[in-house]
């Protein structure tokens, strides 16, 4: 390995512009003569749109126009769509209703954009956003999961009872009769509380018409530009794809809330060439996030685990209600489905298993991708109840987890997926010994002298990831494909270009993708730039979410090298006179086989193009090679993660005392990377579990928690303390790609809620508890005991 | 319209602002200089701390027009003749920052709370004093050891 090859901790080679203030987020780029768009939202969960006034608001200060759904209709731009099409059991497509840019004739949430307001600066769109009447006829309006279905609040007509599909998968008649045989079941009810992402950067956009050309550009926050643009050209209608340039330049953080196509960024693009071609900015206030980004999670569900007499599980029943919220957004319906029930068998050999998903309109934001997606879901369901029916079998659940552990593979589960290798004895030993679960008792009686109460819980996770086999994907409802591209160009001095369809917003891209370059053509890993994000450089890409972009976008990057590498030792055969089958290349040093004659890469980069010594017409000159990757099955990284809780009786708060994550992520390009992803995911997962939660205020439809005063961000304070966080990688290779890479980015936020949820009911002596277990719930939760107790 | 006049990274500045002109985007729009963030409306995830006088501030809570005459330092201004501050440098050893927004706020932040508390500030101080930054990417953890790697070169 060297130093800065795959496996290598390499510092960072984006981090320069970002210490220093230097990086080039949407917000900092203006262009000249821009105007600012600022959005009018509505104060109601679920209205129609009576009339809207905009006389007075046009005349005030600054302002160059305002829009309305007339105008959008007026020019004919599409309505956002939902790219997965998932169909109920009874074999009917999902029912999906209207999504237009503005709101057409009703509004459906608190927050839904009515008008736009454009105007010289912001804080003059902002004033006459506020001076635009609009007069509402306010409806019956429901913004709970569980209700959707029998509340007189009618979202869309296009679905009658708030159903947008009744899903299954599994083998319902098998799973019955399994329970029927069933030594004991244990039944649970469980909520996966709704979260709101919150990336640090609010999304942004600047749409800009150019008059001359009939061109458009978009800057925008996204994590997959081509898929912006795509959407925009094809379902908008607003441009074709090679009039519309779409940039997504440095990107705050995504967690997968900047994948979806929104209204406020095809409005940007479409507004400009409405007032002449001048750019239209919009950057999202914080309240603007959270009432308007999608959100996650939101599931209520009922699941039964069948069990024989020895303890090994003969089956898993599951039924699920997943909020869309008030529209289908870009990838929603594939969350609770083909992301979610498919992930039910954990790392479990689970014969029998029947899901069955009810996605249900309410009148909130629309839910999508949140880190993990469907996934977190899926692993919340199968690790409390595993966890809980080894209680109920007074079974150690490490054990118990143990003896219901896949152990050959592959293993065709009965959802679909089959898992490819893996090892997951290996990651539990690892996570108990690193977590010294023998000496539990002891720490937990120490805790107990302190007024603690010690709990510990255990997540055994898997996740399918690096989406996803493209003929899959379509035959299960998927509008695009999920290969990656990627374009590598070597210079003629032998440096090197990489044009990747992944995006980078946090990940590290620049440094790992150029680790991958560096290792394969023994070049300096400055001598290598990663370019993405910009449809004008790369032609075509699918972007960054279900950590894809290892084991998907890497491997096209992998796959071109290749092709680089078979056509340079063409050359330096050629150019030394030798023939191909002689040629060796090691360390960027092409050589002859037998003989002293070498030449660098660099020098056969530079031979390419001045053509001096190949014959062009059998070897074509230069030196640029592309690559298509589509996956031939999904990734399973794995793992066993334990986290150690106290609980304060007085108060009820819990602290994290320790969390230790074991990971098998397959191949490691730069474990530095890795860990800082897995502290990341893990930091979200406990704050799902401990503070975070979204609330709509079920008698008026509010939003709660729409700013960080009332929404409960993760702080440094919440997280455990450096030495009390151990992390610890075991490995399987992936076989089904040739860098043997999963994919890390998800493992934490999939991982940890079940975990802590775990560590706090075996702190309490508790079957349950509700997430966010803040203090207040837990003394709550307490309090019975006590009362017993005295 | 109000005339305002300081010291932004050593450099006299001056500008007409609105009296509602907030210090961060005087510093962002009127000077350029985009390294500081606006991360909520709330005055509570950090993104856009600055130094004024010497104390960590908040720009998004501050109006441009009281900071006459004041001595501001943003991101930009804390790297000398070319060399990165400890705090910069200990970010990047660290791997402190992914997306690298917060970034700019947070590195601001923890230079005022080593400068306050000293080379042997504890983990728990500087947990406690970061409550006021707030990062989505790295769980903290590397950005308390970059803290705690800065505090004691500097």
């Amino acid at each position: 390995m060297s130093d800065t090859g795959i496996g290598a901790r390499v510092l960072r080679k984006e981090d320069n512009r970002f210490i220093t203030g230097k990086g080039q987020y949407t917000d900092d780029i203006n262009l000249k003569d821009q105007t600012f768009a600022y959005f009018v939202r509505s104060p109601h969960a679920h209205a129609t749109i009576k009339s809207v006034n905009t006389a007075k608001a046009k005349k005030m200060p600054g302002v160059v126009d305002i829009f309305t759904c007339k105008e959008v209709e007026q020019d004919k731009i599409g309505g956002l769509i939902c790219g997965w099409m998932i169909h109920s059991k009874d074999g009917s497509p999902m029912k999906a209703g209207p999504h237009p840019i503005l709101a057409s004739g009703k509004v459906r949430f608190v927050g839904d954009q009515v008008a736009v307001v454009i105007a010289e600066t912001r804080a003059q769109a902002k004033s006459a956003a506020e001076a635009v009447v609009v007069s509402y006829g306010v409806l019956p309006h429901n913004v709970d999961a569980a209700d959707a279905m029998k509340t007189k609040a009618q979202v869309h007509d296009a679905a009658p009872d708030n159903r947008v599909y009744n899903w299954s998968i599994g083998d319902q008649a098998a799973t019955d009769a399994a329970f029927k045989s069933a030594a004991h079941v244990t039944k649970m009810d469980l909520i996966n509380n709704r979260l709101i992402p919150n990336a640090m950067e609010t999304r942004a956009a600047i749409g800009s018409y150019d008059t001359g050309s009939d061109h458009y550009t978009l800057y925008t926050t996204s994590q997959n530009p081509h898929v912006a643009r795509l959407v925009i050209s094809a379902f908008h209608g607003l441009a074709p794809e090679h009039k519309l340039r779409v940039i997504a330049p440095d990107v705050g953080g995504g967690f997968g809330s900047k994948i979806f196509i929104y209204g406020e960024e095809v409005v940007c693009v479409w507004a400009s060439k409405r007032i002449g071609g001048r750019p239209v900015k919009w950057t999202a206030d914080r309240s603007e996030a959270f009432l308007s980004d999608a959100h996650g999670r939101d599931h209520v569900t009922h699941a039964e685990l069948a069990m024989d007499r020895a303890g090994k599980i003969t089956a898993l029943r599951v039924n699920t209600t997943a909020a869309m919220g008030a529209y289908l957004s870009t990838f929603s319906a594939a969350v609770p489905t083909y992301l979610y029930a498919t992930l039910l068998s954990g790392q479990y050999n689970i014969p029998n298993i029947y899901a069955e998903v009810d996605a249900v309109y309410t009148n909130t934001a629309p839910v999508d991708a949140y880190r993990g997606a469907g996934r977190p879901e899926a692993t919340y369901v199968i690790e409390r109840i595993v966890e809980t029916a080894a209680r109920e079998l007074k079974m150690d659940p490490a054990e118990f987890r143990r003896m219901n552990f896949i152990t050959v593979f592959p293993h065709q589960t009965p959802v679909i997926f089959q898992y490819d290798a893996g090892d997951y004895g290996a990651a539990l030993d690892k996570a108990l010994e690193m977590s010294d679960y023998k000496n539990f008792a002891s720490r937990k009686a120490e805790s107990a002298r302190h007024g603690k109460l010690r709990g510990v819980g255990f997540s055994a996770y898997i996740e399918a990831c690096g989406i996803a086999p493209s003929a899959a994907v379509g035959s299960l409802g998927a509008g695009v494909g999920l290969w990656e591209s990627a374009e590598v160009r070597v210079n003629a001095v032998g440096s090197v270009e990489v044009l990747t369809g992944s995006h980078s917003h946090g990940q590290g891209h620049e440094t790992t993708f150029a680790q991958l370059v560096s290792d394969r053509l023994g070049v300096d890993i400055n001598s290598v730039a990663i370019v993405h994000g910009d449809t004008d450089k790369v032609q075509m890409g699918m972007g960054t979410y279900g950590s894809r972009s290892g084991a998907v976008g890497m491997t096209a990057i992998s796959k071109a090298l290749d092709k680089i590498e078979a056509k340079a030792r063409k050359i330096a055969a050629a150019v030394m006179e030798a023939s191909v089958d002689d040629i060796d290349f090691k360390d960027g040093t092409f050589t002859v086989k037998g003989t002293d004659k070498k030449m660098a890469f660099g020098e056969v980069a530079l031979a390419s193009y001045t053509g001096h010594k190949i014959n062009s017409s059998e070897i074509e000159l230069g030196l640029k090679e592309t690559s298509f990757h589509d996956p031939s099955n999904f990734v399973f990284p794995a793992g066993v993660h334990i986290c150690e809780v106290e609980v304060d009786e007085d108060t009820g708060l819990t602290k994290i005392a320790s969390y230790t994550a074991v990971d098998d992520f397959g191949t490691i390009i730069n474990p530095m990377i890795v860990e800082g992803q897995v502290q990341g995911g893990v930091a979200q997962g406990i704050g799902q579990a401990l503070i975070e939660g979204c609330h709509y205020d079920k008698e008026s439809g509010q939003l709660l928690t729409g700013s960080y005063n009332d929404y409960n961000m993760p702080r440094a304070g919440n997280m455990p303390h450096i030495e009390n966080f151990k992390l610890g990688f075991t490995f399987t290779k992936c076989p089904s790609n040739p860098l043997g890479m999963k994919g890390c980015g998800e493992a934490g936020a999939i991982a940890a809620p079940p975990a802590v949820i775990n560590a706090i009911t075996d702190a309490l002596g508790i079957r349950d508890i509700a997430m966010p277990a803040t203090p207040l719930t837990v003394w709550n939760a307490m309090q019975p005991m006590k009362r017993a107790a005295e | 319209m109000t005339a305002v006049s300081m010291k932004v990274n050593n450099k006299t500045v001056s500008g007409e602002v609105e009296g509602r002109t907030l210090l961060v985007d005087f510093i962002r729009t009127n000077l350029g200089l985009t390294g500081t963030h606006v991360g909520c409306d709330t005055s509570q995830c950090g993104a856009c701390v600055v130094h004024i006088d010497g104390k960590a501030v908040k720009s998004c809570t501050t109006l441009a027009v009281a900071c006459e005459g004041a001595e501001v330092t943003t991101i930009e201004g804390i790297a000398k003749n070319g060399k990165l501050h400890p705090m910069q440098q200990a970010f990047h050893e660290e791997h402190g920052l992914q997306c690298g927004y917060c970034t700019p706020g947070m590195i601001m932040s923890s230079i005022d709370i080593v400068k306050r508390n000293g080379k042997k500030v504890s983990e728990e101080v500087i947990r406690r004093e970061l409550s006021g930054n707030i990062c989505r990417c790295t769980g903290y953890h590397n950005i308390v050891a970059a803290v705690q790697s800065a505090a004691a070169k500097m």
